[in-house]
């Protein structure tokens, strides 16, 4: 359903301001989107002002600061640091991408943090995902296949073969592009949005897999599927450079191969 | 379990997210789609005129030599022609181009451009 306002109960109010020590030199204003599920009361935007000449360089450290030393009932996921968990994805300025990849500095003025758009948040900068695995799950992420595995060796691929991978097995599912895309905003329930459907397409294209006809039946939905409109806002905003509008449009393509016989 | 998701806010979407070029363009695509549908209601109106008889037709005639029927033209027209380049570039997807990263703001400028330049010369041609 195509709801442009947000609902009465997730309406932000103004928060708590938490100010720099006094003899701070570079002082960043971090806007930090929270809320508290025990409290009953609308999210909040708390203000707080860092020290960079105590803190590490990236956005993630930030946060982590803040928790640590500024106010510990800051709830978010995070674990590698590095950008391949995808666990602390977040809205950052008015874009999805991963909070230990992006470096504070490259964020002039107040730096502006949300939880992924258009989920139902846990508590604070944590939103909740389940729906999205589930929709992974449907599009059976691995090897489906008839034949039996060789005897003596595993199922083998060409380096050719093996290359029409790249740009879509980097994919760690971290939801950005997902939370990025309108029409997921407003059809998640039907859409699989493009996280999925680049994971669809991923194994559309494993020379291994023995059910590309079976796997096109199950996309093959007005919902599912074509509910992309080439909007872009996934390719755009994805923080490992991949580029799902053009998975989706692969299949597509694939489709209409399908159907010309 | 369930009470709880009920009253679990949602996160802000539309509020925050910053639109990049290219939805801004998906969102004029949709929009002109529909200017284009209720134009095409007053371009059969303007012809039903032409059937009813002269004193009608003059009557529209004026209305369209009147500057806000000329400006209402003019922006279906442009309507028009943003709607095609931009709908020229949903071909080019479907068949599986056009999607290269650091293309994406320069092709939205192309199809703004294009169906601007559509626009000024039928303004000389017609």
């Amino acid at each position: 359903m195509v709801e442009f306002a947000l609902p009465k109960n997730s309406v932000l109010k103004k928060g708590k301001v938490f100010s720099a020590p006094a003899h701070a030199k570079h002082i960043k204003q971090f806007e930090v989107y929270r809320w508290d599920p025990e409290s009953g009361e609308n999210p909040r935007i708390d203000t707080y002002e860092i020290d960079l000449d105590d803190c590490g360089p990236m956005v993630l450290d930030a946060i982590i600061k803040i928790k640590n030393d500024i106010d510990s009932t800051l709830t978010f996921r995070r674990s590698c640091r590095e950008g391949i968990c995808g666990s602390c994805a977040m809205n950052i300025n008015g874009k999805n991408t991963l909070a230990c990849i992006k470096a504070i500095e490259d964020y002039p003025g107040t730096i502006k943090i949300f939880p992924l758009p258009h989920l139902a948040v846990i508590k604070d900068l944590v939103g909740d995902l389940s729906h999205f695995f589930a929709q992974y799950a449907s599009i059976k992420p691995w090897i489906e296949t008839q034949t039996p595995p060789p005897a003596d060796r595993e199922r083998l691929q060409s380096k050719e073969d093996r290359k029409k991978l790249d740009g879509y097995y980097e994919c760690i599912l971290c939801a950005c592009c997902s939370t990025s895309c309108p029409s997921y905003w407003w059809n998640s329930e039907r859409f699989l949005g493009p996280a999925v459907l680049l994971q669809a397409y991923r194994w559309l294209s494993d020379s291994r897999d023995e059910y590309a006809g079976e796997r096109l039946d199950d996309l093959e939905d007005p919902f599912k599927l074509y509910r992309c409109h080439t909007i872009m806002n996934c390719t755009d905003t994805c923080p490992k450079n991949l580029n799902p509008a053009k998975a989706i449009a692969e299949i597509k393509k694939m489709l209409l191969i399908r159907q010309q016989g | 379990m369930d009470q709880q998701k009920r009253i679990r806010p949602l996160s802000p979407h539309l509020q925050v997210y910053k639109l990049p070029l290219n939805a801004v363009a998906s969102i004029v695509h949709r929009i002109t789609g529909v200017v284009l549908s209720v134009g095409l209601l007053l371009f059969v109106g303007s012809l039903l005129t032409i059937s009813a008889g002269g004193d009608a037709y003059m009557a529209m005639q004026n209305l369209m030599n009147h500057a806000l029927g000329t400006l209402v033209l003019w922006l279906f027209i442009y309507a028009l022609f943003f709607h095609l380049c931009h709908g020229v570039r949903h071909l080019v997807w479907d068949a599986g181009s056009g999607f290269e990263r650091e293309h994406m703001d320069r092709n939205v400028y192309i199809e703004l451009i294009a169906s601007i330049i559509l626009t000024v010369a039928s303004f000389f041609l017609l």
